[in-house]
């Protein structure tokens, strides 16, 4: 200060005296000792830890944090200093600089970590010295690890998720919506059963949190149950294990449903004859006749319950013979509609009969004629619906078209890959049901081909680029419309790692 | 030959006693080896006095002087005033004066000829140091620190400052002295010198803790290896043996 205040300063050089202990000259310090000396006077490294045992999980190879972290982390690595000198008690009364690993063998089980620390000393001084601490690794393996290895049925909570339906769709997509959320990251144990899938989980809370998930893109309603396991009556310790029973609306989309009165009343007069659009935590009804529609939520549907009439395993295949437009395009709930009357053949009578019907269909912006549609037959079915019986008088139309067919020309894409594939849960299959694997492959070609027909479904799955798919130059010469399939652009690139092997393993073409 | 003692497991003796060439004080009560100590280095020399100032046992701390002279604080009662009056030898004056700064043997060091003084003490103070003690004052700083009295100690022969006091200020302070300085430590690393050492012309004492190291540069500076009571009357008679032949 004096300085900057341009006064004079008498320059000063430091001097030296004598180290207290030994005597030799040294520059003036706070303890007014060497170096040396200071050393062999006070070990700042005193009542420092320069031993701990660590826990190491050897399967996968992670550290125990007490009370019970459990941290991953390589030999050598960041991570594991900062677990190592998180390890040592005491060592907040020094100032820690530098921390470094010694090379051990890896199988010693021994970890050794060379820290450097500071600390005062003696009026002031501030004396730095560094230390080895070694650690002693103690194998030990984790709760989830043991729990795998032990007995992989120790679940403390399981879901059970059902839907009292003839296949599989639903589960297919709730898959797909599982994985892209990753839901079930924390199951344990996921377990393919007859009409549903069975999740384990090893904390109760998972599973609350899954079954929120579930309440959440699929109508449901659930039921829980605990089971008394243990008690401990002296520390008043209760162990249970938890059931949760899911069961989710036999409804699926593109199912004709004959609403019960009371339901038909309360949505307007609505129907009765209605289409399942569209099923997420709710469900949306369209009545093909006067293009209405409402959404029922999962309380509103499970007040009053109700099944469905057909169901989309029993389309039939129509030829469109001749289309009418008798409105406007509608937009209803997000996607388009126009009423029609349609002239429309059975597939089946084509060629052998005249059976022609003529009906109402609200697809009349897809249809023209000499196109396939898919529809309910409703002249031939031998429908035994209590709800049906209760509408004395009610006319039932011949046939309901719910979609466009591209079967015909798909048929020629047959035995090719797709552009890409899904993921897959690593599922457990129950082997006790009788499974038909031909059925189910029949039904999981069905789920990916609406996948490629419905843009709005494909919106909550995630697709994954299929390496293995080489686009042919003929596909590409089909003339006229072509089959719905998914826009490259959309695919994400599979996440190729190559430490995961296996990964391929989980894929589904 | 400097002396290691202890006042009751305190090696700050500085504080708890004060040496001068014509009389020692010690603190009164306390520890009897620290006085028996002093006794048996000085007693057939100068008197040892056990005192009290102001009621306290520092007396290192809170008084100043030399041979001529001894100065007192404004706090110090009549009673130990006439005590010490009647104990010291004739030729020395003892004096209490009004300075606010009462612990005197910190802001003041000196030998029998030179003062070194805090910057802060009042003129009239000044003044009555240089007429009871018969020196020349400076007011001074020791290493930047204004506690002149316990940052160093001298006598006649040579003095002891603080360890971190630069080789120009070394200089400046031993050209003031007229006696050669050397910056050390005492009590084993200890910067406070006044209050590790007293001394006078031919004795030293020092705390508990100073090493041998330590011990050896303060023998060296004040010279105490030759020093006897007498060796200074032996020098001379030399010198007038000499003059006589």
């Amino acid at each position: 200060m004096a300085e900057e205040a341009g006064m004079f300063v008498v320059h000063q050089t430091v001097g030296t005296v004598l180290c207290c202990k030994c005597g030799i000259p040294m520059p003036p310090n706070a303890a007014n000792m060497c170096v040396k000396c200071l050393r062999s006077e006070v070990d700042i490294t005193e009542g420092l830890q320069k031993h701990a045992i660590i826990r190491h999980c050897p399967e996968c190879d992670s550290y125990l944090q007490p009370p019970r972290t459990w941290i991953k982390a390589q030999l050598e690595s960041k991570e594991l200093l900062t677990f190592c000198v998180k390890r040592l008690k005491n060592l907040n009364k020094v100032r820690l600089v530098n921390a470094e690993f010694i090379w051990t063998e890896p199988h010693s089980k021994r970890i050794k970590v060379k820290l450097k620390v500071q600390k005062e000393v003696l009026n002031g001084a501030v004396l730095e010295q560094s230390y080895v601490v070694e650690y002693v690794q103690e194998e030990h393996m984790c709760e989830s690890c043991s729990r795998v290895q032990a007995n992989p049925d120790q679940w403390v909570a399981a879901v059970q998720l059902r839907q009292h339906v003839s296949h599989r769709r639903t589960f297919f997509y709730l898959e797909q919506l599982i994985l892209k959320h990753s839901a079930a990251a924390s199951a344990i144990k996921i377990k393919q059963m007859e009409q549903g899938i069975d999740f384990f989980f090893s904390k109760r809370s998972h599973a609350v949190k899954f079954v929120e998930f579930i309440g959440m893109v699929a109508p449901v309603r659930s039921r829980n149950d605990k089971q008394l396991v243990s008690h401990d009556p002296k520390s008043n310790n209760y162990n249970y294990k938890y059931t949760f029973s899911v069961e989710i609306s036999p409804v699926c989309r593109e199912d004709l449903i004959c609403l019960p009165p009371k339901v038909a009343v309360s949505l307007g007069n609505l129907g009765p004859l209605v289409i399942c659009t569209k099923v997420t935590n709710s469900i949306a009804l369209l009545d093909p006749f006067t293009l209405r529609h409402c959404f029922l939520d999962a309380d509103q549907y499970w007040r009053a319950s109700f099944k469905s009439l057909l169901n989309s395993r029993q389309l039939v295949e129509y030829i469109v013979l001749d289309v009418e437009i008798i409105s406007s395009e509608v937009n209803v709930g997000g996607s388009k509609y126009t009423l029609a009357d349609a002239q429309v053949a059975r597939v089946s009578d084509f060629g052998k009969n005249d059976t022609i019907f003529s009906i109402r269909t609200h697809l009349g912006h897809l249809l023209n004629p000499g196109d396939y549609a898919l529809g309910y037959d409703l002249y031939a079915a031998n429908s035994n619906d209590i709800e049906l019986d209760k509408y004395k008088g009610l006319v039932l139309p011949d046939a309901i078209l719910i979609k466009k067919s591209f079967e015909e020309k798909r048929q020629r894409k047959r035995g090719k890959a797709r552009a890409w594939k899904l993921k897959s849960l690593n599922m457990e299959v129950d082997d006790k049901g009788r499974t038909d694997q031909e059925k189910i492959d029949s039904e999981y070609e069905q789920f990916l081909k609406d996948l490629e027909e419905n843009p709005d479904m494909r919106f909550n799955v995630s697709l994954y680029r299929n390496r293995e798919y080489q686009p042919s130059e003929i596909a590409s010469m089909t003339d006229g419309e072509e089959v719905p399939s998914v826009p490259l652009e959309e695919l994400l690139a599979d996440l190729d790692l190559s430490v995961d092997e296996d990964g391929d393993s989980n894929m589904r073409e | 030959m400097a002396t290691r003692v202890q006042f009751e497991n305190s090696c700050e003796i500085g504080v708890f006693s004060k040496l001068t060439n014509a009389y020692c004080l010690v603190a009164i009560g306390g520890s009897e080896n620290f006085y028996s100590a002093h006794e048996a280095e000085l007693a057939d020399v100068i008197p040892v006095v056990k005192t009290s100032i102001g009621g306290t046992r520092i007396v290192g701390r809170l008084c100043a002087g030399n041979k001529n002279g001894l100065l007192l604080p404004h706090n110090t009662t009549d009673q130990e005033l006439q005590h010490l009056r009647n104990s010291l030898p004739d030729q020395v004056v003892v004096q209490r004066i009004e300075e606010r700064l009462s612990a005197l043997g910190n802001c003041i060091a000196c030998n029998d000829y030179v003062a070194l003084t805090h910057t802060d003490l009042d003129k009239e103070t000044e003044e009555m140091i240089a007429d009871v003690l018969g020196v020349e004052v400076f007011r001074q700083t020791i290493a930047g620190n204004i506690l002149v009295g316990s940052y160093c100690a001298f006598s006649n022969r040579g003095g002891l400052v603080h360890p971190h006091t630069s080789t120009e200020d070394l200089d400046e302070l031993s050209t003031l002295l007229q006696v050669p300085l050397v910056a050390g430590t005492v009590n084993r690393g200890s910067e406070v010198i006044g209050a590790g050492i007293t001394v006078n012309d031919w004795t030293a004492f020092c705390g508990h803790d100073t090493t041998a190291t330590e011990l050896s540069v303060l023998e060296s500076v004040f010279k105490l290896r030759e020093a006897q009571p007498s060796a200074i009357v032996d020098e001379m008679r030399k010198s007038l043996i000499d003059s006589y032949v």
